[in-house]
């Protein structure tokens, strides 16, 4: 079976800390930061486990800011 | 697989709209508009329509939309979009002319212009976002808002004896000969967006079309006048919202052959 890995960069400085990626993510890799803040204030998302990525980019779909790039690999098999 | 292995430009599926400026918007945290703005933007750019586009940004929370998309944008007095969206469009017959208004905008002061533009038939694309309340001016009650839902101005929770009948305007505009193509959706998950993108995309193609007047409803939460999270808010419509204001398509007109 073809291997999906993935990989999301995330705007801190944009991220608003609404919680919304948070939510929307399958396989759980994002949270919220539990205490650090941007320069608003705001707990910016980062990705937690980012190992569990699979790029499906729910993430960045769902992103009022529009601050989540997604990437992502398909390792086929040979 | 490192992280750097991963993220590399030629493995990218997800970027931020081109279209969209650096400016970082004045939305709440988890607002809908900022979800609205940015499919709007990636639109305009898979549909090489940026140059043609004219957006008439309403009075309302998305009344600094002209900062956000970089695009020719006119900022219409309140409730007023449709009819500068007319003189737009009949002045510039090849633009693909579209208003963005909020409820307050569009189903209160600005009725008469929402009618009569949809009755005519102009040419236009109207994307209606709909978070039944007044926003921008501390969360009161709009012509939209649901029976028994509190407000700034219904602390008791609206009352129909006293606020009369939340307003479903989309089902009225559904009913006029001018419209093509009139549409409720939301933007609370990733399907949720894709199916608004997939709508909107329908209603800028009509336009181009000129096929008549498109309206695109967004059920969408307003967080801070709801005084809920973003998480919380998206739970909240779909559990209350969505039985008045039902998702899908309402009107839609195939061109003739």
């Amino acid at each position: 079976m073809a291997k999906v890995y993935g990989a999301v960069t995330i705007d801190t400085a944009r991220c608003k800390g609404c919680d919304l990626c948070v939510i929307a993510c399958p396989p759980d890799v994002l949270a919220l930061q539990p205490k650090e803040v941007n320069d608003r204030g705001y707990h910016f998302a980062y990705a937690a486990a980012p190992e569990r990525c699979v790029g499906c980019a729910a993430c960045a779909t769902v992103c009022p800011d529009a601050c989540i790039e997604v990437y992502r690999v398909v390792e086929r098999d040979k | 697989m490192t992280q750097e292995e991963i993220i590399r430009p030629e493995n990218k599926v997800y970027s931020r709209p081109s279209l969209l400026t650096d400016a970082n918007t004045h939305y709440c945290p988890g607002c809908s508009h900022g979800v609205v703005h940015k499919v709007i933007a990636e639109l305009l750019e898979e549909m090489g329509i940026a140059d043609k586009a004219i957006g008439i940004a309403p009075v309302g929370c998305a009344v600094f939309a002209y900062n956000y998309i970089d695009i020719d944008w006119i900022e219409a007095a309140h409730g007023r979009a449709p009819a500068l969206a007319t003189a737009a469009n009949r002045l510039n017959p090849e633009a693909m002319v579209f208003t963005y208004q909020g409820d307050g905008d569009l189903s209160a002061i600005g009725t008469a212009e929402t009618i009569h533009a949809c009755n005519r038939g102009e040419n236009i694309t109207i994307v209606f976002i709909n978070n039944a309340i007044y926003g921008m001016t501390g969360g009161q009650m709009a012509p939209t808002t649901l029976l028994g839902m509190k407000t700034a101005t219904t602390p008791y929770g609206r009352d129909a004896r006293l606020n009369g009948y939340p307003l479903a305007i989309t089902n009225l505009l559904a009913q006029l000969d001018g419209t093509c193509y009139v549409t409720r959706q939301a933007v609370h998950t990733p399907a949720a967006v894709r199916k608004t993108k997939a709508a909107i995309k329908k209603a800028f193609r009509n336009t181009l079309e000129k096929r008549g007047t498109s309206v695109v409803e967004i059920v969408s939460t307003c967080n801070s006048g709801w005084k809920l999270t973003p998480g919380q808010s998206n739970e909240w419509m779909a559990e209350h919202m969505f039985a008045k204001y039902p998702l899908g398509d309402l009107k839609n007109v195939e061109p003739q052959k």
